[in-house]
């Protein structure tokens, strides 16, 4: 029986470091390659010395594909192919294409330049592993090899982001990656068609949040901001580059318009300007109302955002920043915070979700009382040896946590939908709690009644598959088949057909057997029973020759009975001949003929 | 399989395509050339067009000095100019199940086949080629509903008085099926049908053929098509470029092993090389300019305007036209350079690679953050305020019947210091300058047309090898104009199968196998025995099932328990799998059979064809022959039995 493995390096029961490896028809697929933002060990890249001990992954791998830009989901590539070791073809959409490096620059930047790490994957290697990237068209189906094929669908958590359909042969899987099912200021909602796949892993970020509609939160945001902005306040929402960033943009600069406010909105990092113009090049991309007024009105351009300068954020009044990163755990946003902690008249807004050990993380489960990596001073000793020193301190929150759910996710809700759209035979959770998954998991089995799982990182579920066999039938063959069916199919009376499949070297071709013989140079060889029975009757041999067709007539029903004028009667093929005993004339003896291929029916 | 052709335009085709129980249209063409036996529509009145005389023939018998003028020789027809359409007699419109886009130049008739035909299927094209297309046809529409005309010009269309006129109206075919062009409101209606695709993308249609659209090269978003089922193949060329311009570069290796291929949309210029023209544009450009001449483009509002435009970008420094302003007018000049940028998945790679970075992938944005490049949506507004001569205009329709162009040809033409540079390649440049003779200003015929010319056509039929090619009939033989250029037609081996306006062609198609799939359950209780080394055979007796076109083979329900006859009327639906049964029986093996059944009573008779068995004790007659084996005996169940049990076994 053939079999579909599923094993994930990362995201299994846990939200970080995306990576799943797919087996499916002798196909090995590598789905995401993230990093794990709550570590800075080894535990922040997924485990590849599972896929083999000593060396390169080029030969145990067919393809790799990204789903999305957020590190959690490609922070681990380049380290994969560069310093692991892969060649084979990388895909990925093309807004990905183009802003995964930006960010995996950026975070190098971030743990090579800021922290001093060593053994990091470079600039350079970046580049060489964004050579190996082969971009994905929506719906394009691409042949990755003669058998395996994928297809991209939107997926509408950020830009680019994509599910995708792999199928080899008559099996196939769709991973989610992140995906949200309602559409939002600037995004689509994900769509799947009907696709059946035998697995359908999708992550379960949200599975036992039902959020309220996005209007609420939408209003309870610029409620919030508007409260802190009037009384003086600083607002601070930490953000990644790309992604929520715009959407909250767009419901900012919309509000301050229409409200005519005055206080300052500032984007941290060079990297605004580039990322909206992103947003303006792959318009496309984000929803429909958006595409149809971008001529008219480009939504990416922004009056009242201007960029951020360090220096900023000890002006005095109130301001609004987005500061990036998301999570609190390091750079602008790690900075400007721990300057505004201290005064209880801030507020710091978390839009997304906190992996754990970040400061996001933890100021969102109320603590109040952060130890914080003070300035880390490196102090060379030889030209071999550097230590690093961290200074610890402490630091009081005061400022005002507020965290509203905008990450775009679907809930649980949403993942009952996709479940609906695509209507999977098994489902695999990934990119999620144990603990909500577990519940979501019996959620989905009482409803679809279907078997869902969700492995643990390392542990493989396989699945078996029974697929059909894809058959070449003679037209002949079938034409003459359904002709005979009638116009409809009734389940009441199945028909059945005879053929002859033959198989040779890979064609399986299904023909009618005298077809069959024809073309392997046969002869078909007759096979013919002929049953003598004496019976008494007193009449002339045709009379009754007669009699038993009128009796036959009378109890077969529904069957073909000639009566022919060479002396015979036809029961469908079967050939009924009467003769007289030479000896006694009374005694009458049938000749009975039928060929194999009739059933016997005893008379 | 048919193909229905209702249009006898080579790059303008629209045709319908009859496969395994669906109905494909393949593209929607509007022959436009049409409009040149009208007048120009004015922006603003024109004395000049309004003088021109009436026509009246030359005995004076027919005047209709109302519907026709007369100008520099030639008559138009002063009415509101009208298309030929794609024929809607030779089929019921209402029957087609989808219409498959190849660009958004084969398109423009979409509203006069899905509105007020009953049509009610589904339109396959690309989002370029849906965005481009709609903008196209608001053009279009825009053009004809600013000025609109009274008169509707009727009388010369009747057959007898149309064969009085003079050429060319005296010859124009159809003139009675020629329309106005649609509204707003039913072009809207008729993109609503559309449903988005990528390339590559595999579309089922009712189960029974796969589309698939492939880059043609040729414009944004334009494609090829792919119709198959699992073993036919269709593909359909139109309009497809090898040139490096703008476009992700031509699908080629995808287009292999079809059984037909149905070629259109080669290039009308197949003796003019487009980088050729490309470099005369330029230079007749800058000498105009530097003579204090103002140059006028006939052009598209999307297409080559973006070649053009990114040539001169590169040009103008080089040239000194860093001054030069260069306006681009049209109502949708601004959407369509807008839309130019967002499209990076159907670029090229050198333009894909741009928007990474990111920058827009084509410079005119930089010649319009500059202010080298203005646009307006007409010449009212401000245009007319910050118009400064000398000037370079882009501005439509290349046909100069209607649109602002008219304007300028008016405003122009009277000086010999103004060019106007035609780069369309749709019109004659002839015909479309009649209506303003006698004209001062000097003409440039510079046709761009990137589509496949002969040479590389026939190189590319040489490397997909399809085993028929179906094209217009103007492809099998010489250009008029240059009869004894063979080397401008297909030369095909078999012979291409022509076709014209009302053809009907019965594609050369045998279709031989469809595919079935076999349940696991059934599969596994198939038992394969080798017939040959490498060829294996099995006897399969199933339940065939057939669904939304899709086959599929069930095992049989479980035979009933006792065999005995039913006396009931229904009759007995299922029948015992019967292995096949081939070759000889060997005598002396199946002797030795019988033997081992304990029948040793054999009395064997040679005949001409084989040998009778005669098993005495059990008073039956055998008889074997080289392709058949007949068993006669008394009502003996238990003796048939081992003897089938045998027979099976060879």
């Amino acid at each position: 029986m053939p079999e579909i493995k599923v094993t994930p390096l990362g995201a299994g029961q846990d939200v970080g470091r995306s990576c799943i490896l797919v087996s499916i028809g002798g196909k090995n697929i590598m789905l995401d390659c993230g990093m794990h933002m709550g570590y800075n060990d080894d535990r922040r890249f997924p485990d590849f010395s599972y896929i083999t001990q000593n060396g390169r992954l080029t030969e145990f791998l067919d393809c790799v594909i990204i789903s999305h830009f957020h590190l959690d989901h490609c922070g681990a590539l380049p380290y994969m192919s560069e310093m692991v070791g892969y060649d084979g073809p990388i895909y990925m959409t093309h807004p990905t294409k183009a802003i995964c490096p930006i960010l995996l620059e950026d975070f190098r930047k971030i743990t090579v330049d800021k922290k001093g790490e060593t053994n990091f994957f470079t600039s350079q290697m970046i580049k060489d592993c964004m050579k190996k990237v082969i971009p994905l068209n929506l719906h394009q189906t691409v042949q990755v090899d003669d058998e395996l094929e994928i297809k991209a669908y939107y997926a509408g958590h950020v830009l680019g982001a994509a599910m995708v359909h792999i199928k080899v042969g008559s099996e196939s899987v769709v991973y989610t990656g992140d995906y949200n099912m309602t559409p939002d200021r600037h995004l689509g909602a994900a769509w799947i068609d009907k696709c059946r796949p035998d697995i359908l892993i999708s992550e379960s970020t949200y599975a036992t949040t039902i959020r309220d509609s996005k209007r609420c939160r939408e209003r309870d945001f610029l409620k919030k901001v508007h409260e802190s902005i009037e009384r003086g306040g600083k607002v601070l929402i930490p953000v990644f580059a790309l992604g929520r960033a715009q959407e909250l943009c767009i419901l900012l600069e919309t509000f301050w318009e229409r409200m005519n406010l005055k206080a300052p909105i500032y984007f941290s990092t060079g990297l605004t300007e580039k990322a909206n113009h992103y947003y303006k090049l792959f318009i496309t991309w984000t929803n429909q109302k958006i595409r149809k007024t971008f001529v008219q009105r480009n939504m990416f351009e922004f009056k009242h955002i201007k960029a951020f300068d360090r220096s900023y954020a000890d002006n005095p009044g109130p301001m609004v920043v987005f500061a990036t990163p998301g999570m609190l755990h390091a750079g602008q946003s790690l900075q400007i915070f721990k300057k505004w902690a201290g005064n209880e008249k801030n507020m710091v807004i978390m839009p997304g979700y906190c992996v754990q050990g970040t400061i996001g993380h933890k100021i969102l489960n109320g603590q109040r009382k952060l130890e914080m990596e003070g300035r880390a001073t490196v102090r060379k000793l030889s030209f071999t040896f550097t230590l690093t020193f961290f200074l610890l301190c402490n630091l009081d929150v005061k400022l005002q946590v507020e965290y509203m759910s905008f990450s775009a996710h679907a809930d649980a809700k949403g993942i009952m939908q996709l479940i609906r759209m695509a209507e999977p035979r098994n489902m695999l959770l990934v990119h999620g709690e144990a603990v909500k998954m577990e519940f979501l998991k019996g959620k989905i089995e009482q409803e679809f009644s279907i078997n869902c799982y969700m492995p643990a990182n390392g542990e493989t579920t396989t699945v078996t598959t029974n697929p059909s066999v894809p058959v070449d039938i003679s037209l002949n063959l079938l034409k003459r088949e359904m002709a005979l069916g009638g116009p409809l199919p009734d389940p009441k009376k199945p028909r059945t057909m005879h053929g002859t499949l033959i198989m040779k070297e890979n064609s399986l071709k299904l023909v009618s057997s005298e077809q069959a013989l024809k073309e392997l140079g046969l002869n078909e060889h007759q096979l013919r029973f002929t049953c003598r029975v004496q019976l008494q009757d007193p009449h002339s041999d045709p009379d009754t020759l007669h009699r038993i067709y009128t009796h036959l007539k009378s109890v077969l029903k529904g069957y073909t009975i000639q009566h022919l004028p060479d002396g015979t009667v036809m029961v469908e093929s079967i050939v009924i001949k009467v003769s007289s005993s030479a000896e006694d004339p009374n005694t009458k003896v049938l000749l009975l003929s039928w060929s194999y291929q009739v059933t016997f029916l005893r008379c | 399989m048919k193909l229905y052709c209702l249009s006898g335009h080579p790059t303008l085709p629209c045709n319908v395509l009859k496969f395994k129980s669906t109905t494909i249209m393949l593209d929607c063409g509007l022959d436009t050339t049409s409009v040149l036996n009208f007048l120009p529509l004015p922006l603003v009145h024109s004395p000049r067009l309004s003088k021109l005389p009436g026509w009246v023939s030359k005995d004076g018998t027919i005047n209709l000095e109302k519907e026709l003028k007369e100008c520099a020789g030639r008559v138009f027809v002063d009415s509101q100019p009208e298309f030929c359409l794609p024929e809607r007699e030779l089929l019921d419109l209402s029957t087609i199940d989808v219409i498959l886009i190849s660009n958004y130049h084969c398109m423009m008739a979409l509203p006069y086949i899905t509105e007020h035909t009953g049509f009610t299927g589904t339109v396959y094209a690309t989002e370029p080629t849906l965005q481009i297309g709609r903008l196209l046809m608001e053009e279009l529409v825009n053009f004809m509903e600013r000025v609109p005309k009274a008169q509707s010009a009727t009388c010369w269309k009747n057959k007898e008085i149309q064969r009085m006129l003079p050429g060319p109206l005296k010859d124009a075919v159809e003139v009675w099926t020629w329309k106005r062009c649609y509204s707003m409101q039913e072009v809207n209606s008729a993109l609503s049908k559309v449903q988005l695709v990528g390339y590559s993308q595999k579309v089922e249609l009712f189960g029974a053929v796969q589309i698939s659209p492939l880059s043609s090269g040729y414009s944004l978003g334009s494609s090829n098509w792919i119709i198959q089922s699992h073993h036919e193949k269709v593909s359909y060329v139109s309009g497809s470029s090898l040139l490096t311009t703008h476009p992700q570069p031509m699908d080629q290796s995808s287009l292999k092993n079809s059984d037909v291929l149905i070629l259109t949309g080669l290039t009308q210029m197949p003796t003019a090389n487009p980088d050729g023209m490309l470099g005369e544009f330029c230079s007749n450009l800058a000498m105009t300019i530097r003579a204090g001449g103002n140059v006028l483009v006939p052009c598209y509002s999307s297409g080559v305007i973006y070649d053009l435009l990114e040539c001169l970008y590169q040009f103008i420094e080089s040239a000194n036209l860093g001054t030069t302003p260069f306006y681009f007018i049209s109502p949708v000049a601004n959407s369509s350079l807008e839309f130019s940028q967002i499209f990076a998945e159907w670029l090229c790679h050198n333009k894909q690679t741009k928007v990474y970075l990111p920058e827009p992938p084509f410079p005119h944005a930089e010649l319009i953050q500059t202010n080298k490049l203005k646009h307006y949506p007409s010449i009212h507004g401000d245009f007319s305020s910050e118009f400064r001569q000398p000037c370079v205009v882009f501005t439509g329709h290349p046909s100069l019947r209607f649109g602002d162009v008219v304007h300028f040809m008016e405003l122009w033409g009277k000086s010999s210091l103004n060019t106007i540079i035609f780069t369309e390649p749709d019109f004659s440049y002839l015909d479309a300058l009649a209506p303003y003779q006698p004209l001062a200003m000097k003409c440039v015929y510079c046709p761009i047309d990137t589509r496949l010319n002969f040479h590389q056509v026939s190189k590319l039929l040489k490397e997909v090898q399809p085993l028929h090619v179906v094209c217009p009939e103007q492809y099998t033989q010489p250009p008029l104009s240059q009869s004894h250029r063979s080397d401008l037609m297909l030369e095909l081996q078999p012979p291409p199968m022509p076709y014209r306006r009302c053809s009907v062609l019965n594609l050369p198609f045998r279709r031989r196998y469809e595919r079935v799939y076999i349940l696991p359950e059934l599969a596994n209780s198939l038992v394969p025995s080798e017939i040959k080394p490498g060829t294996s055979v099995a006897t399969v007796s199933a339940v065939l099932h057939s669904k939304d076109n899709k086959h599929t083979l069930q095992p049989p329900p479980a035979p009933p328990t006792k065999k005995r006859k039913r006396v009931i009327e229904e009759p007995p639906v299922v029948l015992a799998p019967k292995p096949l049964l081939s070759g000889a029986v060997p005598l002396e093996a199946f002797l030795a059979t019988l033997q081992k059944h304990g029948i040793s009573e054999v009395k064997v008779e040679e005949t001409a064809d084989g040998h009778i068995l005669h098993l005495q004790a059990e008073d039956t007659l055998i008889q074997l022959e080289e392709d058949g084996t007949h068993i006669v005996c008394d009502n003996n169940e238990p003796l048939r039995s081992p003897e089938r049990c045998k027979l099976e076994g060879n």
